[in-house]
């Protein structure tokens, strides 16, 4: 009777849970029966087998998302404590600046950095040498990354920075810090968990990408996501299912390790 | 002197970010057909793109799909909130919130690929002749489903917070324990409802990479419409599309940062995930 009781009480939660099933769990078993089979639906290794071939993809999207990463973190963090300092009101303004071109699409603001560095583009326009082109090197899709997911990792940052406690700042300097050791001491310590969500929203869509290697890679860059992307456009699914599984697999992978220097008290991400 | 070079900081970071989208936005007005030299103002192309029927179509297309998706997902994630803040079982818990955080985990296009995976398979499974009869209902499904974790994470504070005691006082005075949850608790946890269900259309608005694995091809977005424009020669019509796009966003935004003013750092998009 009680246990009855106890299934009732949480009753509401029922169709999310359906839903979540359905729509969640099953299409990510799907993945991986198709990642596990052949186009006949036979099982097979082939595809788990063939991956290897994607190794220097793999490795080329980890290398520049993991660089975009720490460029967004070395400029983002500065960012989020000169924010968390301004005066109160101008933080309101500051953050809306920040969150507006987050909103804005992807293809967008990608799209306008190709349009203004392109040959024929802007930038060539003002230098009157149509043929310059500033895109197509692995600075430019690294630049791409940095300019599109930067807000992703300032707010988390901000948000944990403005949430220490004032009187920290008194203590430390009281027991003789300066600035930049109160910053490395005490500030940068107690802003992990949101250093560590913010590197997870940067390096998540970084590292799976596939529109801004299209326009900024200028046709030469493939990146795992623009693989994946090809397999579906050519309707390899299966092998297409395995590559996104083992990007799945890497991701949870390296989320839980990430995890595991969050701080439990401060909720930190949640998985 | 700190001072000034924390100024000067901000205003080259928040220059470079705002370039782009300012260059979009004053392009769209060229009168000319480049996207490089502007060569006078005017309203031409927001006429071409008024006469496109494509836009339009976009346009109702995303705006039912965006309407459709986040009503569905603040009604089952308002109601899923309500249920996982009464489970007693931590364990069950913790299953359900990290079920449910998958897809804000997920990289989208795993998503993409595993949501176009399922409905390849229950096309073939139901014996449905051709995908565009379900295109819509997949695309539905896709939307609600990636928008229910951002749903839920901007529920659940505000039932946290209130706590039973109201819902409890209500109970003893007579009421059902449904008619005490529309009565007294819905009224008050209002505002995160609202918040979440205005993330959830936006979301939905901007999605391009879900809807790109999924998209039937009867089916046609606004970013879809936009990234079928970038593959071919750009021309600012393209640009007018963006700039109104953008437009739209931004009101939201404004209008749902007006309404959380009173609260500090509700959770925005993936920023959700810090807690």
């Amino acid at each position: 009777m009680k246990k009855k009781n106890s299934i009732m009480r949480s009753i509401a939660a029922a169709p999310h849970i359906f839903w979540a099933v359905l729509f969640i769990v099953l299409p990510l078993i799907i993945v991986v029966y198709y990642a596990f089979t052949d186009e006949s639906g036979a099982f097979a290794l082939e595809n788990i087998a063939s991956l290897p071939k994607y190794a220097p993809i793999f490795g080329l999207s980890i290398e520049l998302s993991v660089i975009a990463t720490a460029i967004c973190l070395l400029i983002g963090y500065p960012l989020a404590y000169v924010i968390s300092k301004a005066k109160p009101e101008h933080q309101k303004i500051l953050v809306m600046l920040l969150m507006l071109p987050m909103w804005t699409n992807l293809l967008i603001r990608t799209y306008s950095i190709m349009a203004i560095l392109d040959n024929g583009g802007i930038v060539s326009t003002l230098f009157f040498d149509k043929s310059l082109r500033l895109i197509g090197t692995k600075g430019i899709v690294i630049f791409g990354m940095v300019y599109d997911f930067l807000p992703y990792m300032v707010l988390p940052i901000y948000t944990c920075i403005s949430k220490i406690d004032k009187r920290m700042w008194e203590a430390a300097a009281d027991l003789g810090c300066n600035t930049f050791m109160t910053l490395w001491k005490v500030i940068l310590p107690l802003s992990r968990s949101g250093i560590i969500s913010g590197v997870t929203m940067v390096l998540v869509p970084s590292i799976s990408t596939f529109y801004i290697s299209q326009k900024l890679g200028g046709g030469t860059f493939e990146l795992i996501g623009d693989t994946i992307e090809r397999q579906f456009i050519s309707g390899t699914l299966n092998t297409g299912a395995a590559i996104s599984f083992v990007m799945m697999l890497l991701i949870l992978l390296s989320l839980t390790v990430m995890n595991k220097f969050a701080d439990p008290d401060d909720g930190g991400i949640i998985v | 002197m700190k001072k000034y070079a924390s100024r000067i900081y901000m205003c080259i970071i928040f220059g470079v970010l705002y370039i782009p989208i300012l260059t979009v936005i004053l392009f769209s007005f060229n009168a000319g057909e480049s996207t490089a030299e502007f060569e006078g103002f005017s309203f031409y192309w927001y006429g071409e793109l008024f006469r496109s029927p494509d836009a339009w179509v976009a346009l109702r297309n995303t705006l039912i799909l965006a309407v459709s998706s986040s009503l569905l997902a603040t009604v089952i994630g308002t109601a899923a909130a309500e249920g996982i803040y009464k489970m007693r079982s931590r364990l069950i818990k913790t299953a359900v919130n990290s079920v449910t955080n998958i897809p804000m985990m997920n990289p989208d296009i795993v998503t993409g690929m595993s949501m176009m995976l399922f409905f390849a398979a229950l096309v073939g499974i139901l014996g449905i002749a051709d995908y565009n009869d379900i295109g819509f209902l997949a695309m539905l499904i896709s939307h609600t489903t990636f928008c229910l974790p951002y749903v839920i994470l901007s529920v659940l504070p505000g039932i946290n917070e209130l706590g039973d005691t109201l819902s409890e006082a209500a109970l003893d005075l007579g009421c059902t324990p449904v008619k005490a949850f529309f009565k007294v608790k819905l009224p008050n946890i209002l505002p995160g409802v609202i918040s979440g269900m205005v993330m959830a259309f936006t979301l939905s608005l901007d999605d391009f990479v879900i809807s790109y694995f999924v998209g039937p091809s009867n089916f046609q977005t606004l970013p879809l419409l936009i990234y079928s424009m970038t593959k071919k020669t750009v021309k600012p019509d393209m640009y007018a599309l963006s700039t109104i796009v953008i437009v739209a966003v931004f009101t939201l935004l404004i209008i749902s940062n007006m309404r959380s003013a009173k609260k500090t750092a509700t959770p925005k998009r993936k920023g959700a995930r810090a807690k």
